[in-house]
């Protein structure tokens, strides 16, 4: 027992020490979070920028004095008629400033024109067009005699909210998109994670092959001590990346947000990715848009984060163990990585297919028959379920398949183990499935 | 201190080991010989308890070989390597660590061995910045550091220029001397004079010779001696006496002769010289023993007559 500890410790320090390791740890948090402030910064700019000079040249009379100027859109009334501003606008030069024509007949054409120094901004257009619809809304409402105060308190502003009623009672806001988000997401790492630490696994041992040290480490300890403590080294390596990824990323976010963020313009941005999400759709007033927000906030409160951290740990884990005892038992047949890839690309196919139909088939219908079965069988397991896991998945059915993928790991890692005994020690043959087959059935 | 019994091992197409039964006694130096591919390899491995024997048995110091005897067991295989990465002083620490010392146990022994072999200076260098020489002085120290009662070595001078072979060379003697019994793997036969106690001969999977080289040599003495002498003038030499020698041989040196004699069963040199010495001036009586090589050569050709091909 002493031994594996030494070893899991030499596999351990020496990755963790390793330049690529802290290069992988520090970077990956920073371009993250590099990325986030690039976005925030330049919705930050585009709503700060979003100022806007304009000029009305109010042909219909009373128009003007029903515009309301705001920190985004200042309104001027014109001095002189409609062409000599348009000369005048010109001019100027000054990018931000626009003429906004009113016809004299709008309560009939409802449609205006602006024009302006630089490219109009969408801003500054959805800002006029709620305005104007608003004045004209409210000259239709008093000339069909509907008093407007009235009509505002009879309005029964319906929402549909979406709830799932999930099999304990429990209801709970049902937000698809997010958690199809998630889903993939944890698709993605997870796939990467399995192959980026099981190919260490596979490297070290051909390294201890090709290095010839193996015969000396052997003679020390039994190879299966060797490869566990191999396995269980390097699993430890990307647990603490990952540990050191979720701490530096919300370590530097929590800094990045109070050191440069004031409240004010943090919610302005979410108010923005709030309309961005809603595509192309007309822009909503103001009270539709905060009530979306809260929606969309509440739908990310609802994620059981804990749930999907501690399911992707196990997952990540058991997968991990299955999948790196088989790129050992790889790794020691071989001499060389490139004669690696007749053995990897077959065992690693369940996997790559699993990972292809996470992004169709098993987030468009993560509680279908090929969906559950995939999240059972225990080669492709890993993936499967941690895509329908942000779906909320039964307990007994996460239950199933982690006892299915253990039991697996313990089969396979006894099979990897038998071939890797023999394969450590032969050199210079480049063996079949078939002389596998020999091998596992040795006597040690 | 090892006792190897009836092993047997078989691989899926040859049997690498048949029926091997060896005594390797304590504090000797033991020569395993063998051509390449004669099972040594396989017999040193079931040692280091790295394979298992398919049958048969080996006690070590009278008890069944076992795990825990691995602590006491150094091995320095024929295709040796170290993690080209690791720092010197890590690697030989970790390595002994396995052995069983403890951290401050290995580190105490590396400091002594660093300072008997001039190698201090490496404990922060990585293995890929050392001269292969040098790379086998670090792992002969990761071989003996941990004081093992019984030393494999196989092959343990290649790879070595003649001075630092002569060092290592001494460390072996003065740790077999210390009481380790040594295990030595080699085609160098002259090697094999210098050092072993004990030898044995492995060949085509069997052993098929064992005892002190002493004895062997004795057991291959065939009674042939080199005779010089100089003609006594006016006598004819009566150096043909078929009955009492074969002559194998004879050269003449300007003056001097020299035959080369097998002399026949049931006489001895005596009755040869009293036969000789009327007739000639003795200058010189050579007794001719076979090497080490011309045993091996001789044996294996024996056991192979086709197709061996000396690897001396």
């Amino acid at each position: 027992m002493h031994k594996i500890l030494l070893i899991i410790q030499r596999e351990y320090v020496s990755r963790v020490k390793k330049k690529s390791f802290l290069l992988l740890t520090f970077l990956v948090p920073i371009f993250f979070i590099g990325m986030y402030a690039a976005m925030f910064y330049l919705m930050k700019k585009g709503y700060e920028d979003n100022f806007a000079e304009i000029t009305v040249v109010d042909e219909q009379g009373s128009f003007y004095e029903q515009l309301r100027s705001n920190k985004n859109v200042a309104f001027l009334p014109a001095t002189a008629d409609f062409e000599a501003e348009k000369e005048k606008l010109r001019s100027s030069k000054k990018d931000f400033a626009s003429l906004l024509y009113i016809p004299k007949d709008i309560y009939n054409t409802r449609s205006l024109n602006l024009i302006s120094a630089g490219k109009s901004n969408l801003k500054t257009r959805d800002e006029i067009s709620s305005q104007v619809q608003e004045i004209i809304r409210n000259k239709l409402y008093q000339d069909a005699g509907i008093d407007k105060n009235l009509l505002a308190t009879i309005d029964p502003n319906v929402t549909v909210s979406a709830r799932e009623i999930s099999s304990d009672g429990e209801e709970k806001n049902a937000n698809t998109e997010i958690a199809m988000g998630i889903g993939v997401a944890l698709a993605i790492l997870v796939y990467l994670s399995l192959f980026l630490y099981g190919v260490q696994v596979m490297r070290g041992v051909i390294e201890e092959k090709s290095n010839r040290i193996i015969e000396v480490i052997i003679s020390s300890v039994k190879p299966f001590q060797l490869m566990m403590g191999k396995i269980i080294g390097i699993g430890m390596v990307g647990l603490t990346q990952f540990l050191l990824w979720i701490l530096l990323t919300g370590g530097l976010f929590t800094v990045a947000t109070t050191l440069f963020v004031d409240k004010e313009s943090l919610e302005s941005v979410a108010a923005t990715q709030g309309e961005m999400s809603q595509g192309n759709e007309q822009l909503s007033t103001a009270v539709e848009k905060s009530a979306q927000m809260g929606g969309f906030l509440e739908a990310i409160k609802a994620v059981n984060f804990y749930e999907i951290a501690i399911c992707f740990i196990l997952f990540f884990l058991a997968g991990y163990l299955l999948y790196s005892a088989i790129f050992a038992a790889v790794g020691s047949a071989v001499d060389s990585e490139t004669e690696a890839n007749q053995f990897t690309m077959p065992v690693t196919m369940p996997l790559l297919i699993t990972y292809i139909l996470s992004f169709g088939l098993i987030i468009n219908d993560p509680h279908g028959t090929i969906s559950t079965w995939l999240s059972f069988i225990p080669f492709t397991s890993p993936i499967a379920m941690l895509v329908r896991i942000p779906f909320d998945v039964p307990l007994w059915q996460i239950a199933t398949s982690l006892t299915l993928l253990i039991l697996t790991f313990l089969g396979t890692t006894w099979v990897a183990a038998r071939i890797y005994r023999v394969g450590i020690l032969i050199y210079g043959k480049k063996p079949s499935f078939k002389e596998l087959i020999k091998w596992f059935n040795y006597k040690s | 201190m090892l006792s190897i019994q009836h092993i047997v091992k078989d691989y899926a197409e040859h049997r690498a080991l048949d029926d091997v039964s060896l005594e390797i006694p304590k504090g000797k130096i033991f020569g395993l010989l063998g051509p390449n591919g004669a099972g040594k390899t396989s017999l040193i491995r079931i040692i280091n308890q790295i394979t298992a024997p398919d049958s048969g048995q080996i006690l070590f110091q009278g008890e069944p070989l076992q795990a825990k005897h691995v602590s006491q067991i150094g091995y320095l295989p024929e295709e040796r390597g170290l993690y080209k990465k690791m720092k010197i002083g890590e690697q030989i620490l970790y390595l002994a660590q396995l052995k069983g010392l403890s951290k401050t146990e290995a580190l105490h022994k590396i400091k002594y061995w660093f300072e008997k072999l001039a190698i201090e200076s490496w404990w922060d260098k990585k293995v890929e910045d050392l001269s292969k020489g040098m790379q086998q002085k670090v792992q002969f120290v990761a071989t003996v550091l941990h004081e093992p009662e019984l030393l494999i070595l196989d092959e343990p001078f290649s790879g070595f220029d003649p001075v630092n072979a002569s060092i290592i060379k001494e460390e072996i003697l003065a740790l077999n001397k210390a009481g380790a019994t040594i295990i030595f793997s080699t085609h160098r036969m002259e090697s094999v004079e210098e050092l072993c106690d004990n030898i044995a001969l492995i060949n085509k999977s069997k052993k098929i010779l064992d005892g002190s080289v002493k004895a062997i040599k004795d057991q291959f003495r065939s009674q042939t001696y080199r005779i010089t002498y100089l003609p006594i003038a006016g006598v004819s030499p009566a150096v043909n006496q078929p009955e009492l020698y074969e002559t194998i041989g004879s050269k003449i040196f300007e003056d001097e002769i020299n035959i080369t004699i097998k002399i026949n069963k049931n006489f001895t040199l005596n009755e040869v010289l009293i036969a000789l010495i009327p007739t000639i001036h003795i200058q010189q009586v050579t007794e001719i023993i076979p090497t080490m090589h011309d045993i091996f050569v001789s044996k294996v050709t024996a056991d192979n007559p086709q197709n061996y091909v000396s690897h001396a």
